[in-house]
């Protein structure tokens, strides 16, 4: 049993799998909740119902898909215990901390307000009911902060100190950990990736109506703000993903050669869109490069140094004894492109999309314009997948690091966690989780088919009024 | 009295919290087949959870993460040692959240039962489970020197946990069945105040056995007694403190079941809570100073070398000095929002899954 599982490995696809997966919901989660929000402020103030629909049709997807985010974050925060006790046993200490604050201030406010947004509909004052969805949305983003504060430790380990008689990390500030500069860095590009996903998804709705000349009314708006938002979100996505690139060079500059597959140090970089060559990325056939690009992202130089991997191992086998200390080349320099160049195609696409619906727009034929309305419907998984490949970027880069310098991913594992425990846990977790992801996947299209309930001017006036002391029935 | 026993006395607290509250979200899934006669009734008695089952529920995340943050190695040994039955009380977690969200998305009868199945197993499942390994925390687990859990699954499975699981699960259906007493109206609240009664004997034999038993063990008679010979344990708080709370959780369940008997619903309720909560803190107290244990000798944690360090006690003492009213506030508020009874009278009829 034991040689037919390698705990490690098994234990490695599971964490990858399983906060892969959370992720997949995470972004609808925090994109979509704030989108509600917009929708009902807008409602508020205006008293347009156009609003109110959207609120609620939107309103409902982001709830389908918050209770899968909700299920599977449990299970992250149970895991670290689970499989990776020495890890847990190693940073605790320091890790423990933010994992807390993200409990004690986000989670439950979140889980308490949604609470009162869905079922308080007719029971609370309008303006009390609106405050229950922002404070949902912030929540949202506090947690986002909370967790990506105690992934940046492991990016870059900030506000410690070891203590060698324990062997382990100790916090000496929390403020540190809480201002590390990937953070800051990340945070804003995670919830800009986010905002981009909701976008998208707003698009693929009004689209998917449009395309079937229903709900107009509502839905052009409802276009209009997603092609907008998915833009801007973009910018500002590229925006700090430069600050990113930034941090992530002064913290694990190995990273940074590893998503170039750069082997020499190199003065002014340059930086391939793609490359043909031997799968370790060690030779190259063919690539077509854009001058100094890669200076610019590391430095902000055109012909800034950029260190390549063959130094930094070696800087590294000196400074951490022998080893292989280069993370896989293919996945960090195909992920890293993936990720940008997804982004871009689904924002050139929300570019064309508004140029479409310009006033004076020449009119396309039938064919054309039922073709533009199924590329702007099935372009909206392309932000998620960006944020995903992001990720495996991040985590993979990392490697062979759990903690960046400080303690190895083989080290971190459970020891007394047989493998074939976490092959039988893994294989529970893959099949609840495929099985959930087609229920879900499901609910939210019928949902988005069913578009925007109709709401009358009489229902929306009660909803404010009377009937203060009725619970929305909802499960 | 130091930092690491402060910090002690909240992870407690947010145990406490944690199985009062969602202890009877639990009650109310065990009793949707028992209760609901059909699926206007189950919708009642899902709905008077509605807007609170995720709030209790996250009482464990936080638990969880106060626990990694405050006793590192408790929280490392516990959860790799028991993986199996975390495992599986994730996944009925799992089942449950999901099934209470999704249940009513389609009015067809075949979908609905479905979910009230995963309802009913996700809450009997994490009561029993989360029963067997407080249990076994308590009576201590076989371990290395690193602190590692070494025993198998079946060294969990000991009577005295399985006494544990039983015993919580049954305060956990208790406890539910009063909350829909005192949250709905008509043949539903009659019903539940039955399964009270009915599942009152059994309830407070089990109860009152794994007290017993409990103290039991600390008094060294028992053949697995918590202070054998060559334990590491760490001398506890006392047996009287022990038997006091026991004892005063005793006199809340009895008080419980007789105030359902005479229709006082909210009384009876405030009743069951503190039997939890005496139940949870009698565990804590019989465990103390010690958190985890060990039956071989070596290895054990205790309070003082499980902890964090003093500075992220300290800051974290702080924070949960500010979050913690504001978050027992705005879920009180919550509470008191949501105070109406419920009758099969607010189910829109054309709604339900037997029109389909
Ligand atoms: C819509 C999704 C999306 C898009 C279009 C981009 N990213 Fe990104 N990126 C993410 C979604 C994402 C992410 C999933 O959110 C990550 C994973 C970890 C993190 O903090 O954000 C990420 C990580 C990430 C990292 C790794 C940070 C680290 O390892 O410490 C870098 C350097 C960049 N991004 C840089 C960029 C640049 C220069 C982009 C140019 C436009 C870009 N990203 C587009
Ligand atoms: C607090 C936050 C996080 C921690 C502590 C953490 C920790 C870990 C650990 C322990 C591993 C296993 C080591 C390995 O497989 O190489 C891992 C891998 C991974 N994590 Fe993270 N992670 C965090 C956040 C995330 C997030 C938010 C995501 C994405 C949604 C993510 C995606 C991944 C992926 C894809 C892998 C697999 C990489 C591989 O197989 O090597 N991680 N991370
Ligand atoms: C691997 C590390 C992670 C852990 C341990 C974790 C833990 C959790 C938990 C326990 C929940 C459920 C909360 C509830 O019951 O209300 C949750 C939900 C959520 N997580 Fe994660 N998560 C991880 C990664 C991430 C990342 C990287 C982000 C964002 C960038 C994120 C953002 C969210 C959001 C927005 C929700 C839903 C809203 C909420 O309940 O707060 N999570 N996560």
């Amino acid at each position: 049993m034991e040689e037919l599982f390698d705990p490690l490995s098994m234990a490695r696809w599971q964490f990858g799998l399983t906060t892969l997966y959370h992720f997949i919901f995470v972004p609808l989660t925090i994109g979509m909740a704030l989108m509600a929000a917009i929708f009902q402020t807008a409602w508020y103030r205006t008293a347009n119902i156009t609003y109110l629909r959207l609120t609620r049709l939107f309103g409902k997807i982001f709830l389908i898909n918050f209770a899968m985010g909700v299920v599977t974050g449990i299970v992250q925060e149970f895991q670290f215990g689970m499989n990776w006790s020495e890890y847990s046993r190693f940073v605790g200490d320091v890790f423990g901390a933010p994992l807390a604050i993200e409990g004690l201030a986000a989670f439950f406010l979140e889980a308490t307000f949604i609470g009162l947004w869905i079922f308080g509909w007719n029971k609370l004052p309008a303006l009390a009911h609106l405050a229950c969805i922002w404070l949902v949305s912030i929540a949202s983003m506090l947690s986002a902060y909370f967790i990506l504060a105690a992934n940046a430790f492991m990016q870059n380990p900030v506000g410690y100190t070891m203590n060698e008689e324990r062997g382990r990390a100790e916090l000496t500030s929390l403020w540190e950990v809480l201002v590390n500069p990937v953070v800051l860095a990340a945070f804003p590009h995670t919830i800009f990736a986010a905002i981009m996903f909701a976008a998208t998804v707003m698009i693929a709705v009004a689209a998917w109506h449009m395309r079937r000349g229903q709900h107009t009314e509502v839905m052009r708006p409802a276009l209009k703000t997603g092609l907008w938002t998915n833009i801007l979100a973009f910018i500002g996505v590229a925006a700090t993903g430069d600050r990113l690139s930034l941090a992530m060079v002064d913290a694990q500059p190995m990273k940074m050669a590893a998503a170039e597959g750069l082997y020499e140090t190199t003065e002014a970089a340059s930086f391939s869109l793609f490359t043909l060559g031997t799968p370790d990325g060690a030779s190259e056939l063919f690539s077509i490069r854009i001058p100094y690009l890669l200076s610019l992202l590391s430095t902000h130089t055109f012909d800034g140094e950029v260190e390549g991997i063959n130094d930094l191992q070696e800087q590294y086998v000196a400074q951490f004894g022998a080893g292989d200390y280069t993370p896989l080349i293919w996945v960090t320099y195909w992920s890293f492109r993936w990720m940008i160049g997804l982004g871009i195609v689904s924002a050139f696409i929300s570019a064309l999309g508004l140029w479409r619906l310009r006033k004076n727009a020449k009119p396309m034929s039938p064919a054309r314009t039922d073709r533009w309305w199924r590329i702007l419907i099935w372009s909206a998984p392309l932000p998620l997948l960006a944020s995903l490949i992001g990720w495996v970027f991040t985590e993979m880069g990392r490697q062979p690091w759990i903690v960046f310098g400080l303690m190895k991913t083989e080290a971190a594992v459970s020891p007394n966690v047989a493998g074939w425990q976490v092959a039988l846990s893994l294989a529970a977790f893959t099949v609840i989780y495929g099985i959930l992801a087609v229920v879900e996947f499901k609910l939210i299209l019928k949902t988005a088919q069913e578009g925007p309930p109709e709401i009358t001017d009489d229902d929306a006036e009660e909803g404010e009024g009377s009937g203060r002391d009725q619970l929305a029935i909802v499960y | 009295m130091d930092i690491a026993q402060i910090w002690f006395i909240l992870v407690a607290f947010f145990f406490v919290g944690y199985f009062v509250l969602d202890g009877f979200d639990f009650g109310v899934g065990m009793a949707l087949p028992l209760i609901g006669k059909d699926d206007t009734d189950r919708r009642v008695m899902i709905n008077t959870i509605g807007p609170v089952w995720d709030l209790n529920e996250t009482w464990v995340i936080v638990a969880g993460a106060v626990l990694f943050a405050a006793f590192p190695e408790w929280y490392a040994s516990l959860f790799s040692g028991f993986y199996l039955p975390l495992l599986l009380i994730l996944l009925a977690l799992i089942a449950r959240g999901v099934s209470f969200e999704y249940r009513h998305q389609r009015k067809h009868r075949q979908w609905a039962q479905n979910f009230d199945r995963m309802i009913i197993i996700g809450s009997v499942l994490p009561a029993f489970l989360w029963g067997v390994a407080f249990a076994n925390v308590v009576r201590g687990v076989p371990m290395d020197e690193n602190h590692n859990v070494v025993g198998s699954l079946f060294d969990l499975l000991n009577p005295y946990a399985l006494l544990g699981g039983v015993t919580l699960t049954l305060l956990c259906l208790v406890h539910g069945a009063i909350f829909i007493a005192l949250k709905t109206d008509g043949q539903i609240r009659i019903r539940a105040r039955r399964l009270v009664l009915q599942a009152a004997v059994p309830t407070v034999i089990a109860a009152a056995w794994f007290l017993l038993w409990t103290i039991w063990l600390h008094t060294g008679y028992a053949p697995d007694a918590l202070q054998a010979a060559g334990s590491d344990r760490a001398p506890g708080v006392g047996l009287v403190w022990v038997i006091l709370t026991a004892a005063a959780a005793a006199v809340c369940l009895l008080a419980a079941v007789a105030l359902t008997w005479r229709g006082k619903e909210g009384t009876a309720f405030t009743a069951m809570a503190a039997t939890i909560g005496l139940a949870v803190v009698t565990l804590f107290l019989s465990l103390f100073p010690n958190v985890l244990p060990s039956t071989t000798g070596v290895g054990g944690l205790t309070i003082a070398n499980a902890s964090s360090s003093d500075y992220t006690l300290g800051v974290m003492l702080w924070v949960a000095i500010i979050m913690t009213p504001l978050v027992i506030g705005y879920q009180g508020w919550t509470y008191w929002v949501f105070r109406r009874r419920l009758t099969r009278d607010h189910i829109p009829a054309a709604e339900t899954a037997e029109a389909a």
